[in-house]
């Protein structure tokens, strides 16, 4: 064989390869949500989204575990969006470029980084004890907040930073101030790239269970609840829960809560992608 | 006929190096001044100082005053956001803001605090007529500015600005990102305007200096080398770089 063949040989070695490797990633995908459907799609019906759990696989349902991720979301978001919001335009528009922001910049990167479960001791000593917000949903909510506050920041800079400067010119040649620029025509222009990184960051907070499980969420509620101070349990911790149990019962039931999860994050991140489109096309610079 | 601004002294530096060179120069009421000169020798530079616009270039600094009717606008008592409402400006690309044409145009005021919908629609219309804009908007003033031409987006641009009423107004190459026509309409605009406002506008384009400006400066390499009536200019310049540069022999 001559060098030209060989070289050809080695490119589709790597091209099968490649395939191949493609393949496995979609491959375990499929079989996994083939499986999860399989055991769990028969068990979703009306009953089972609006029962209380129970000792008994067939009657337990999950109505605290989606009315308490909605509490979650609610307040995650509530917390979350003014906060990254305002770090992102500060970062972004207002902090003169020094060593401190750029510190600030590169921890806010490592931060995204840090095992969640980390965030759930932190919030553990701060919010659930010091603060004694006990274990509510509120500090839930601060917890996963924290959580995924980087998210939100870094998309926020993003969007901002995709706001052409010849805009910014014009607003303040104009006779605008800094403050009326960003309001009226910066953040309004980069909306859609912020809302699609806030909607990313909480359907990220739905799906965590480990901090939540390490601030104290119950695995076993049997009421829905009514306020922020309330005790209360999740998607991801009802699943991890039911799938803890030796009856195969519980599994089924555990998949058919594994499919809502899916589908409340797949929707999320579908809505996300489809503001992003929306805002690309509407304004094209 | 009144001087409106002035130039005395003027340095500039962006960090260590100097873009103006210890310029002076009046500029005169209701006259359209340009500023011509090859590529990098400072005219932008210049035109922005007037409305503050270096500001935000880290490295800019700035000796000398520059007087709009006879006070220093880099004193510090000076408001930059009231200065601006005096001095609008019209950029080389059109800028529209991604917002309906009425938006675009009423921008200006709704930041004053205007917010009575007559009194806006009425200054629209105005700013719109005064850019000869308004017969081909019209119809469709909700729709968005991106939706215009790059000529329309042009006078949109200046609708804007002249929506705020500013008493002076700084263009630059305000038709370098335009076609024939638009250019022509934009020029139109400038000579029509100059009967209520001050213009100073950098241009590269001789014929366009020489058919609009009553008056016309010759930069080079960061120095005033010349200014005068734009007849004078054109006709009988007094320097030998400025011949040269308005006959095309070099820039
Ligand atoms: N933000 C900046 N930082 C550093 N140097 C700059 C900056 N802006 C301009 N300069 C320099 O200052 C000089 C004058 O620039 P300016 O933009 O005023 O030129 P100009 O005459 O408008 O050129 P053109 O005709 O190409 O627009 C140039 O040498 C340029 O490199
Ligand atoms: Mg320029």
């Amino acid at each position: 064989m001559n060098n030209s063949q060989i070289n050809r040989l080695k490119d589709k070695t790597f091209n099968y390869f490649g395939i191949f490797c493609t393949l496995i990633g979609l491959v375990i995908l499929a079989f996994f949500i083939g499986s999860i459907f399989y055991d769990g799609l028969r068990r979703i019906d009306w009953d089972f989204l609006t029962s209380l759990p129970s000792r008994k696989a067939e009657k337990a349902g999950i109505l605290t575990a989606w009315v308490g991720s909605i509490w979650i979301v609610i307040f995650t978001f509530i917390i979350v969006v003014p906060l990254g919001i305002s770090a992102g335009i500060y970062l972004e528009e207002y902090a003169k470029k020094s060593r401190l922001s750029s510190l600030i910049e590169v921890n806010i990167s490592n931060l995204a980084g840090v095992p969640s479960i980390i965030y759930g001791l932190l919030s553990l000593e701060i919010f659930v004890r010091l603060f004694g917000m006990g274990n509510s949903i509120l500090a839930g909510s601060c917890t996963l907040a924290l959580l995924v506050l980087p998210i939100v920041i870094v998309a926020t800079r993003e969007a901002l930073k995709a706001v052409p400067h010849s805009i910014r010119a014009a607003s303040y040649a104009l006779g605008a101030s800094k403050w009326q620029t960003v309001w009226e025509q910066v953040l309004p222009a980069s909306f859609g790239g912020i809302l699609t990184g806030v909607i990313l960051a909480i359907s990220r907070a739905v799906g965590e269970t480990a901090p939540l499980i390490v601030i104290g969420a119950l695995l076993y509620v049997p009421f829905t609840p009514s306020s922020p101070m309330d005790e209360f349990t999740v998607l991801p911790i009802q699943i991890f829960n039911w799938i803890s149990r030796p009856q195969h019962e519980f599994t089924t039931n555990a998949a058919a809560a594994i499919i809502l999860l899916l589908l409340i994050t797949f929707i999320m991140n579908g809505v996300a992608v489809y503001f992003r489109n929306k805002w690309q096309k509407k304004i094209n610079w | 006929m009144e001087n409106v601004l002035e130039a005395k002294n003027v340095n500039v530096f962006y960090g260590d190096f100097q873009a103006l060179k210890n310029i002076n120069m009046k500029f005169k009421k209701n006259a359209v001044t340009a500023l011509i000169g090859p590529s990098g020798c400072g005219k932008s530079t210049y035109l922005r100082l007037f409305n503050r616009m270096n500001d935000y270039i880290d490295s800019f600094n700035m000796q000398g005053d520059i007087m709009v009717e006879n006070k220093n606008i880099y004193n510090k008592e000076i408001v930059v956001e009231e200065l601006r409402k005096k001095i609008g400006m019209v950029f080389q690309k059109p800028n529209p803001f991604p917002k309906s044409i009425f938006e675009n145009v009423a921008y200006g005021l709704k930041i004053q605090g205007v917010t009575n919908k007559a009194v806006l629609k009425n200054a629209v219309r105005k700013a719109l007529q005064q850019a000869a804009l308004w017969d081909e908007v019209k119809l469709d003033l909700d729709k968005s500015a991106l939706a215009l031409s790059g000529g329309q987006q042009q006078r949109l641009c200046i609708a804007r600005t002249l929506a705020v009423e500013p008493s002076i107004i700084l263009m630059d190459e305000p038709t370098s990102a335009l076609d024939p026509i638009a250019t022509a309409k934009v020029e139109e605009l400038i000579r029509e305007l100059k009967q209520k406002y001050t213009i100073i506008i950098v241009t590269h384009n001789m014929q366009q200096a020489s058919r609009i400006s009553d008056y016309t400066a010759f930069f080079y390499m960061g120095e005033m080398i010349e200014y005068n009536k734009t007849d004078t200019i054109f006709t009988n310049p007094q320097h030998e770089r400025t011949q040269n540069y308005i006959t095309g022999r070099f820039g």
